[in-house]
């Protein structure tokens, strides 16, 4: 083996070692995990997964973070296409300064944002439902979904466009019949990304929920701080949670390096 | 002197090649001569590139062995071989200076620093580059880019052979010419080796000394630019070189006599062909002559090319299409004319090869 | 969106209506609450929602050193820094040479990249919990190892052990982050480049100097402003671990507005460490926006 996978494979093994041990605990006993320290569960037992699929209190959790995930990669995306092919194709009144403001939101701290989001949405009647949780995380992801997409589209060549409408093709139908099949890879990265985000993102997605849209991470939460750990249906809850990221990332293996090389993340 | 030897060489991508279509490269012999310029000439698939990769050491051959100068490197690593090859597109370092990138192989081979600089000094006057020398390489023209790949590989003393692998492409038009007459400028100055592999056949018939024209992984013909262009030994050869290329009609032969349609013609030779071949009559379009009725064969002229230097005007003999160089200035009464062929510049093919006549001597 | 690019562009204002509705949302998210941030940064409040004018005090206490809120913000900015610096003293360079050993074609690409990926993709609390868990002394594999081995760790009482694994977290969490960009920027050098390298003898570090580093320099500067400020807004991950702990040994600024904001409701407070804090990672994001430009244009130039 040649020397340079050494590296490689020393740093995978690093990245898999707390995964391993995370998903060694979910099959545990919280006696076994408690007891001496065993590398392998002796006793495997499913009894964590069991409980947080019949206990809709945790299962629901799933529920709703899968739910205003995928409405925030929607709403992202949807919006984003026009503007990001507006960005792309024109110029007009203050397009820089906007580019960069929305910009700006990317880098927001979510911590700025806690407070001012709670009351916002307690002022409109989202508060606890997934669209506030949604909508919420569009403030970085709408921003992002652009930047992403700005990018594809500016690797088309104008053209097109312009052949289109010489071949008597509307607008709407160039769009959705020619463009949106031509920019389909930067589609699927955006969205990868907006899903990876509002996913991963925990802080909004807590103050903005209470108990009715509580996603699983935040059911976490409650677990760790509560006396009297149940160690094992915590590590099951979190092995659950990498799951559709695993999933994720499997289907869009081939696009990753693609949308990475862009450097629009 | 010998500078590169093929011997038996011939390679297949797939594990277990069985039919000649699994070779990308069918067995070839061929002797290069030291200091010669040789142009690899086909259309893309033809093997060329491979062949190329074989001499550079990048793909290691399935059958056959490579000789520079009698050291046998079939298996040896690029890096151990004397060539130095320039690229489709330029390959320079782009955060060195115009110096730097020349040092980059001599620093990389211990030379001392005093050596280092009198050779690149005068490797970069020899290629026009002196003025640009402590220049960023990054912000300079693709030209002056390939003059810097080029001069990486002849500023080495080691170099025997300079692999090109269509380096022209990425050059405005313009600067073809120039940058291609640089190139036989520092062949005729340097005893080194050139290897063109190109798809454009005026690039290879004015570069190189000997051409080797290849398609579908066979070598066809090795020749100098005028044998290619008249004693072309297979049809392919005919047809790509040249423009337009080669007629073709088919004939039979009887005596010394080919017969086209209801026409014949005198060949002054005779050949002995396989009777079950297919036969064709080749001839260069600069080979036949119009001529006013009643002269020659008659023809149908479809319409004519204006080419600048001269014209093309394509015509109809018996329905098969043919093309006849015409002078600038050519009077037509009318469309019915006639065609004459220079009999001597006839070339006999026998299943897409060239035959000789029996007997050399002549009638 | 660069200079060049722009110059063939026509220009049309009504292209201002497909950018609206992602104006509308983003101002909807953005705007209402940093307005309600500013009117709070400049009010207190006694409770039962009454407020009173306060105009810059808040912003007067958080710059001075000596007040307490100016001390604590001190200090968190200056574990802030810390942190960026040692995260990224670790994670570019590590990640530089993950992605140079990662293998360039076959199914082992696509395995390695799957795995290299996953740690990006776990919700950040969870990730805090995986370290909370890996650390501990009785049922973490890590805690467990160390103690075994003699040596004093407990991320809970300790500053040392609290901040190696925060960093340990961090570097495990996001330094995936910076091969992948790496490995697209490498993937992108064409052939010929190293093939003319191996022709003009070039050593394995040579090739890394002349060829690699230079192509993915682009990709690198991307991935160092990415890191700094997702590591400066850092907040999920060690809240879970150390909870800011001990004492206050890892509250970084986040953690820090949160706690002021959510557990005290010193909202007049908290609303000005976020304006403040805001203001430097809008004035990093401006840089990085410059730099961005900056690197592209010039690319585009070489290009034409």
């Amino acid at each position: 083996m040649k020397s340079s996978r050494i590296v490689l494979l020393v740093y995978i093994v690093f990245l898999m070692l707390p995964i391993y041990w995370l998903v060694n605990m979910s099959l545990k006993t919280n006696s076994e995990i408690t007891g001496p320290l065993t590398l392998w569960p002796t006793q495997i037992t499913f009894q964590n997964y069991v409980k947080i699929f019949t206990d809709s209190s945790w299962y629901m959790g799933y529920v709703n973070a899968v739910l205003y995930v995928l409405i925030n990669t929607v709403i992202s995306v949807v919006l984003a296409l026009p503007a990001a092919y507006a960005f792309s194709r024109y110029r007009f009144v203050g397009d820089k300064h906007l580019f960069f403001w929305l910009l700006s939101n990317r880098m927001a701290p979510a911590a700025v944002f806690a407070l001012p989001f709670f009351n916002l949405y307690q002022a409109v009647g989202l508060f606890d439902t997934v669209w506030a949780v949604a909508l919420a995380h569009c403030l970085f992801n709408v921003p992002l979904a652009v930047w992403i997409l700005e990018g594809f589209i500016s690797g088309v060549p104008r053209e097109i466009d312009e052949t289109a409408s010489i071949d008597g093709y509307s607008f709407p139908r160039f769009f959705g019949r020619i463009f949106i099949p031509l920019i389909a890879n930067g589609i699927g990265v955006a969205a990868f990304f907006c899903f990876m985000f509002s996913w991963v993102e925990l802080l909004l997605a807590r103050t903005l929920t209470a108990t009715n849209a509580k996603p699983i991470s935040a059911i976490m939460t409650r677990t760790v701080s509560a006396a009297g750990m149940d160690w094992g249906l915590l590590a099951a809850a979190g092995v659950l949670t990498i799951i559709p990221g695993a999933v994720v990332i499997w289907f869009v293996r081939n696009y990753i390096a693609k949308g990475f090389a862009l450097g629009r993340v | 002197m010998t500078a590169l030897r093929l011997e038996k060489l011939a390679h297949s991508y797939k594990s277990h090649p069985s039919r000649p279509e699994d070779y990308a490269l069918k067995e070839i012999n061929q002797v290069w001569q030291t200091g010669g310029a040789y142009a690899l000439l086909g259309p893309s698939g033809c093997g060329k590139t491979t062949l190329l990769n074989i001499l550079s050491g990048l793909v290691i051959p399935s059958q056959g062995r490579v000789y520079f100068d009698d050291r046998d490197v079939t298996e040896l690593p690029t890096e151990k071989r004397n060539i130095a090859q320039v690229f489709q597109f330029p390959v320079i370092y782009d955060t060195m200076t115009v110096r730097e990138n020349l040092a980059f192989p001599l620093k990389n081979r211990g030379m001392d620093p005093a050596g280092i600089k009198t050779r690149v000094d005068e490797i970069a006057a020899l290629l026009d580059l002196s003025r640009d020398l402590d220049r960023r390489a990054k912000g300079l023209t693709a030209d002056a880019k390939q003059k810097i790949s080029l001069g990486r590989g002849l500023v080495r003393p080691d170099v025997t052979a300079v692999l090109f692998d269509e380096p022209l492409t990425v050059i405005d038009p313009q600067l073809k010419w120039e940058l291609r007459s640089k190139l036989k400028e520092i062949h005729r100055k340097l005893a080194v080796t050139m290897i063109y592999v190109t798809h454009d056949q005026t690039e290879a018939l004015t570069f190189a000394d000997k051409v080797i024209v290849m398609s579908e992984g066979e070598v066809v013909q090795i020749g100098t630019p005028e044998e290619l262009f008249e004693k072309p030994l297979h049809r392919f050869v005919g047809h790509f070189i040249g423009s337009p290329g080669m007629n073709f009609l088919p004939c039979t032969l009887a005596g010394t006599k080919a017969r086209i349609g209801g026409f014949e013609i005198d060949l002054g030779v005779s050949f002995a062909a396989d009777p079950k071949a297919k036969l064709e009559l080749g001839i260069r379009p600069d080979f036949i002559k119009l001529a006013p009725p009643g002269v020659g064969l008659p023809v149908r002229i479809d319409r004519i090319d204006d080419l600048g230097r001269n014209r093309i005007a394509h015509v109809r003999l018996e329905g098969q299409r043919l093309a006849v160089t015409v002078p600038a200035i050519l009077e037509t009464g009318s469309d019915d004319l006639t065609v004459v062929f220079d009999h001597r510049r006839i070339g006999i093919f026998a299943n897409d090869r060239r035959i000789e006549p029996d007997d050399r001597g002549g009638a | 969106m660069t200079g060049e690019a722009r110059e063939l562009k026509p220009y049309n204002n009504r292209a201002w209506f497909m950018v609206l509705p992602v104006f509308l949302i983003v101002a909807f998210s953005a705007v209402l609450p940093l307005m309600t941030v500013v009117n709070y940064s400049v009010q207190d409040t006694f409770g039962n929602n009454t407020f009173f004018w306060n105009g810059i005090g808040w912003f007067k206490e958080l710059l001075d050193p000596n007040s307490e809120l100016g001390g604590r913000f001190i200090d968190a900015l200056g574990r802030n820094f810390l942190f960026s610096f040692l995260i990224l003293a670790i994670e570019i360079p590590l990640g530089i040479a993950v992605a140079l050993s990662m293998p360039r074609q076959g199914v082992a690409v696509s395995i390695s990249l799957v795995l290299l990926a996953l740690p990006l993709l776990i919700p950040w609390n969870v990730v805090g919990t995986i370290w909370q868990v890996f650390g501990r002394s009785d049922i973490g594999l890590l805690g467990w190892t160390l103690t075994g081995l003699g040596i004093d760790y407990n991320y809970v009482s300790g500053v040392l052990a609290a901040w190696i694994t925060i960093i340990l977290m961090d570097v495990w969490h996001w330094t995936s982050l910076v091969v992948l960009l790496c490995y697209a920027g490498l993937r992108a050098i064409p052939d010929a480049f190293y093939q003319a390298a191996r022709i003009d003898g070039a050593s394995r570090w040579a090739i890394f100097r002349a060829i690699q580093l230079p192509k993915i320099s682009r990709v690198l500067v991307i991935a160092v402003l990415l890191r700094f400020m997702d590591s400066f807004m850092i907040y999920t991950e060690p809240f879970v671990v150390t909870g800011g702990g001990p004492g206050n040994a890892t509250t970084f600024i986040s953690i820090d507005l949160v706690k002021i904001a959510l557990g005290q409701f010193d909202l007049g407070k908290a609303a000005a460490l976020s304006i403040v804090y805001n203001l430097i990672i809008l004035t990093v994001c401006w840089v990085f926006y410059t730099v961005m430009t900056h690197v592209e244009n010039a690319e585009r130039r070489v290009q034409l």
